[in-house]
C-alpha cells in the first residue's frame, strides 16, 4: 500500500481577525492539525484602535478541502470573516522582498542595472554591497532573486503575499 | 464599588450563571479559588480522585441535565490530565467550562513548577480558551466562556487564570446579554431551504430520518418535533450512537442504529433510501463505512448548527445551517401549513420488514456462560420501568449496551462516542447521579476500562451517590480481541486482561456492595440485588469471554457488506482495510 495525495489548487484568503494573544497560532493550528498547507501567511493590524488584524494566507487544497478550510477559519471564535480572494473575482497579489547583493566591479554595475529593469530601489548600500528594496508578484520576486544569485546575492528577506480584491468592494 | 479579589469575582460569576455543582481536584495554583468557594458556600464542590475523572463527571452532568458542566483544576499536570475529558466533550459537542490555575502571570514562561501552556495545550482540543491576565476582565471572560460552550455547537471552554490574577483586586457587575463581535452562531433555517426539505419529504419513496446527537443537543422539544415530524411523514428513524433515545426505541418506525454496529435494517435501508435526511448528525467515519459505497441512491440533506459539519466527509444537495429543533419546528409547521398527507410508503416498510426479519442483533445462547447481550437484556427487563440513566466505557460492552437496551427518551444515555474514552462511564455516571439525585443510573463497563478510573469508586462513596457499575467481564479488551480475530488470524497481542483485580473485594474496600454473577440463572437474582441495594453496587457479570459484537462492517467496507455472524468472519484483511481505524 502506498501513501495517495489529491491533486490541489492555489487560493488566496484574507481571514479578518480579532486581534487578540494567540490567533495567530490558533490558524495556523488549525492548519497543521487538519493537515491542510500554508505556502505563506501574513498578518498585519489594520485599524487604528489596533483591534482587527488581515491575515493573507497562500493555500493549496482539492475543492471540497479549500470549502472545509473556510468552514473552519470562520468556525474560530474571533474570526470575523474569511474571503476567498481566489474565487471572489479579480485580485491583486504583491510581496515585498529586501535583497543583499554584494560585489564588485562588472557584478555591481550588473546588479544595478538589473535593479532598474525591475524597479528595485537601493535601500542601503557599502562600496561592496546593497540592499534592494522590490514590491511585486511572488514570480517577479523569484526571477529577480535568481538573476542576483548570478552576481553576488547574499540573503532575502520576504514579507509573503498581501493581497486585495480589485474594484470597488471591500473582502 | 468596592473591589474584590479575582478568585471571589469568579465565584460571584459562576453563582450569577446558576452553576451548583463544580468537579475538580485542588492544587497550589487554585488554592485562592478553592479559599473563595469555602468562604461563599453557594457552590457545591465534588472533589474527584483525578481529573480526568473531573471533566467525564461534567460531561455526565451536562449531557444527562442540558446545563453546561464546569471543571476546576489546578495548573501543570491538573490541567494535562483535564486534556483527555476536554478532547472528549469538543467531539460529542458537550457544554463544558473548564477552569485552570496557572502560575503567576511573572513566571508564565519559565518553566516554574507546575507549570503549563495550557493554552497552548488545549488550544485545538477546546472550543474556545482564554488566559487572563487582568481581574478586571475577569467575570466577563467567565460569562462569554459559558455563552460560547452552550451556544451554536456545544463544546468544551477553557479560562487559565493565574494565581496572582486570583488574589488582585477589581470591579465586577454581571453583565447583561451577550452579544458577541465574531460568534455569532445562526438558529434559525432559511425558509427557502426548509420549503426544499417538505417538497423532498413530501415527494420521496424510501426516505430515512439519520438522527445524531445534536438533536439531543438542542433540547428535549428536538425530540418530540423529531417524533412530530416521523408522524406526519411515516419516514423511518435511525439513529447514529450519540443519537440514541432522542427517537423512542420501541417505536415501529425506529431502525436502530446505524453504522459499523448498527442494525441490518438501518444500514439497508440507508443504502436503498432515496432520501437521506440528517439531522444533528455528522456522517462519522463509523457511520458510513466505505464513503463511495454510502447511500449510492439518495438525495441528502443535512441540518446542523455547524456549517463545518456539512460537506466535511459527504457531499449533500440541500445543506441547512440551523440548530436542528428550530429547523425541526419549521419543516413540520410548513408540511401542516401546506396539508401534505402522509405519503404511501407501503412498499418500502415492506422492504424494511424485510430487512429486519433477519433478526440481525438475534445471538446464539451459549451452553453455560452468559451471553453478554443477555445480560444487557436482563438488565434492560430489570430496570426500564424506571427509564435509568446509563453510561458506558468504551469497548464491545458499549455496543451491546447501545444494540440491545432500548432508550425511549433523550438524556438518559452517555457515552464517549466521538473520541472513544475507555475510564468515561464511571466518572459520567457520578456527574449524572448528581445532576439527577433520585434517577437510576448504571455504568455498563467492561473490566479492562471500568479501572481506568477505577479511583473514582471513592468519589460515590463519599458523596453517597447509589450508582450502579455493571461489568460485563470476558477478561479481555474485546474490542481489540475481536479486531485481532478479524484482521490479524487471531493473534491476540496484548488484549488479555491478565492480574484482574477481585472486583467484589474491590468495591468492598471502597465501601461499596459487591456482587458477582457467574451463572446465567443467578443473573436475575444478581440484578435484583444490585437494585435493591440503597448505595453504590458493582456487579462483576462473567460473561461469555469470546463473544463478538454483531453485526459489524468492517472499516473500509460498504453497508451492504455486513458480517452478521462469527462464521462469516474471515481472518484476514489487505492492507488498505488495515491501514484504516
Amino acid at each position: 500500500m502506498h501513501i495517495k495525495t489529491e491533486l490541489a489548487e492555489r487560493h488566496t484568503l484574507a481571514v479578518i481577525v480579532d486581534n487578540e494573544p494567540g490567533i495567530l497560532a490558533r490558524i495556523a493550528g488549525l492548519f497543521t492539525a487538519r493537515g491542510y498547507n500554508i505556502q505563506s501567511l501574513t498578518v498585519s493590524e489594520i485599524t487604528a484602535d489596533k483591534a482587527v488584524s488581515r491575515i493573507t494566507i497562500v493555500t493549496a487544497a482539492s475543492p471540497p478541502v479549500m470549502e472545509q478550510i473556510i468552514a473552519q477559519l470562520e468556525r474560530l471564535v474571533p474570526v470575523h470573516k474569511v474571503t476567498d480572494l481566489t474565487v471572489a473575482g479579480a485580485h491583486v497579489e504583491r510581496e515585498l522582498a529586501l535583497v543583499k547583493v554584494a560585489g564588485t566591479g562588472d557584478h555591481r554595475i550588473e546588479a544595478l542595472r538589473v535593479a532598474e529593469v525591475y524597479r528595485a530601489r537601493v535601500v542601503d548600500t557599502t562600496t561592496s554591497s546593497f540592499v534592494f528594496e522590490l514590491t511585486g508578484s511572488t514570480g517577479k520576486i523569484d526571477a529577480f532573486v535568481a538573476l542576483m544569485a548570478e552576481v553576488g546575492l547574499v540573503e532575502v528577506a520576504r514579507t509573503g503575499i498581501v493581497a486585495i480584491a480589485r474594484g470597488r468592494e471591500g473582502a | 464599588m468596592a473591589e474584590h479579589s479575582g478568585a471571589d469575582i469568579l465565584v460571584e460569576a459562576l453563582v450569577d450563571l446558576g452553576v451548583e455543582v463544580v468537579f475538580g481536584y485542588p492544587g497550589g495554583a487554585v488554592l485562592p479559588i478553592y479559599d473563595a468557594m469555602f468562604r461563599s458556600g453557594r457552590i457545591r464542590h465534588i472533589l474527584v480522585r483525578h481529573e480526568q475523572a473531573a471533566t467525564h463527571a461534567a460531561e455526565g452532568y451536562a449531557r444527562s441535565t442540558g446545563r453546561p458542566g464546569v471543571v476546576l483544576v489546578t495548573s501543570g499536570p491538573g490541567a494535562t490530565n483535564a486534556v483527555t475529558g476536554i478532547t472528549d466533550a469538543l467531539l460529542d459537542s458537550i457544554p463544558m467550562v473548564v477552569i485552570t490555575g496557572q502560575v503567576p502571570t511573572g513566571l508564565i514562561g519559565t518553566d516554574a513548577f507546575q507549570e503549563a501552556d495550557t493554552v497552548g495545550i488545549t488550544r485545538h482540543c477546546s472550543k474556545h480558551n482564554y488566559l487572563v491576565k487582568d481581574p478586571a476582565h475577569l467575570g466577563a471572560v467567565i460569562h462569554e466562556a459559558f455563552h460560547i460552550a452552550t451556544s451554536g455547537r456545544p463544546g468544551p471552554v477553557v479560562v487559565d487564570i493565574p494565581k496572582d490574577v486570583q488574589v488582585a483586586t477589581a470591579t465586577y457587575t454581571k453583565p447583561g446579554p451577550i452579544q458577541h463581535k465574531t460568534y455569532r452562531p445562526a438558529l434559525q433555517a432559511d425558509p427557502a431551504a426548509i420549503a426544499e426539505l417538505v417538497d423532498l419529504l413530501a415527494a420521496a419513496e424510501r426516505p430515512v430520518l439519520y438522527t445524531g446527537g445534536g438533536i439531543i443537543n438542542s433540547g428535549p422539544a428536538a425530540s418530540r418535533l423529531l417524533g412530530e415530524l416521523a408522524r406526519l411523514t411515516g419516514a423511518p428513524v435511525t439513529s447514529t450512537l450519540m443519537g440514541l433515545g432522542c427517537f423512542p426505541a420501541s417505536d415501529p418506525q425506529f431502525l436502530g442504529m446505524l453504522g459499523m454496529h448498527g442494525t441490518y435494517e438501518a444500514n439497508m435501508a440507508m443504502n436503498q433510501a432515496d432520501l437521506v435526511v440528517a439531522l444533528g448528525a455528522r456522517f462519522d467515519d463509523r457511520v458510513t463505512g466505505r464513503l463511495d459505497a454510502f447511500s449510492p441512491h439518495s438525495r441528502k440533506v443535512h441540518v446542523d448548527i455547524d456549517r463545518s459539519s456539512i460537506n466535511k466527509v459527504v457531499r449533500v444537495d440541500l445543506p441547512i445551517v440551523a440548530d436542528v429543533g428550530h429547523a425541526l419546528e419549521d419543516t413540520v409547521r410548513m408540511w401542516k401549513a401546506r396539508g401534505h398527507p402522509r405519503p404511501d410508503l407501503t412498499d418500502w416498510t415492506a422492504r424494511i420488514r424485510g430487512w429486519r426479519a433477519r433478526g440481525c442483533l438475534d445471538f446464539p445462547e451459549a451452553e453455560e456462560a452468559i451471553m453478554p447481550q443477555r445480560a444487557v437484556k436482563a438488565l434492560w427487563e430489570a430496570t426500564h420501568d424506571r427509564e435509568p440513566i446509563i453510561t458506558t466505557e468504551v469497548g464491545q460492552h458499549q455496543m451491546w449496551a447501545a444494540q440491545h437496551f432500548g432508550f425511549e427518551l433523550p438524556n438518559k444515555w452517555l457515552t464517549s462516542g466521538g473520541l472513544g474514552t475507555m475510564g468515561y462511564g464511571l466518572p459520567a455516571a457520578i456527574g449524572a447521579q448528581l445532576g439527577n439525585p433520585d434517577a437510576l443510573v448504571i455504568d455498563i463497563a467492561g473490566e479492562a476500562s471500568i479501572q481506568m478510573n477505577i479511583q473514582e469508586l471513592a468519589t460515590a462513596s463519599q458523596y453517597r451517590l447509589p450508582v450502579k457499575v455493571f461489568i460485563l467481564n470476558n477478561e479481555y479488551m474485546g474490542m481489540v480481541r475481536q479486531w485481532q480475530e478479524l484482521t490479524y488470524e487471531s493473534r491476540y497481542a496484548e488484549s488479555y486482561s491478565d492480574s484482574l483485580p477481585d472486583f467484589v473485594r474491590l468495591a468492598e474496600a471502597y465501601g461499596w456492595k459487591g456482587i458477582r454473577i457467574e451463572a446465567r440463572d443467578d443473573l436475575e437474582d444478581g440484578i435484583a440485588a444490585m437494585l435493591a441495594h440503597d448505595g453504590p453496587v458493582m456487579v462483576d457479570c462473567r460473561v461469555a469471554k469470546l463473544a463478538n459484537c454483531f453485526p459489524m462492517i468492517p472499516s473500509g467496507a460498504a453497508h451492504t457488506d455486513m458480517i452478521l455472524q462469527a462464521n462469516e468472519v474471515s481472518g484476514t484483511m489487505d492492507d488498505e482495510a488495515r491501514a484504516l481505524v
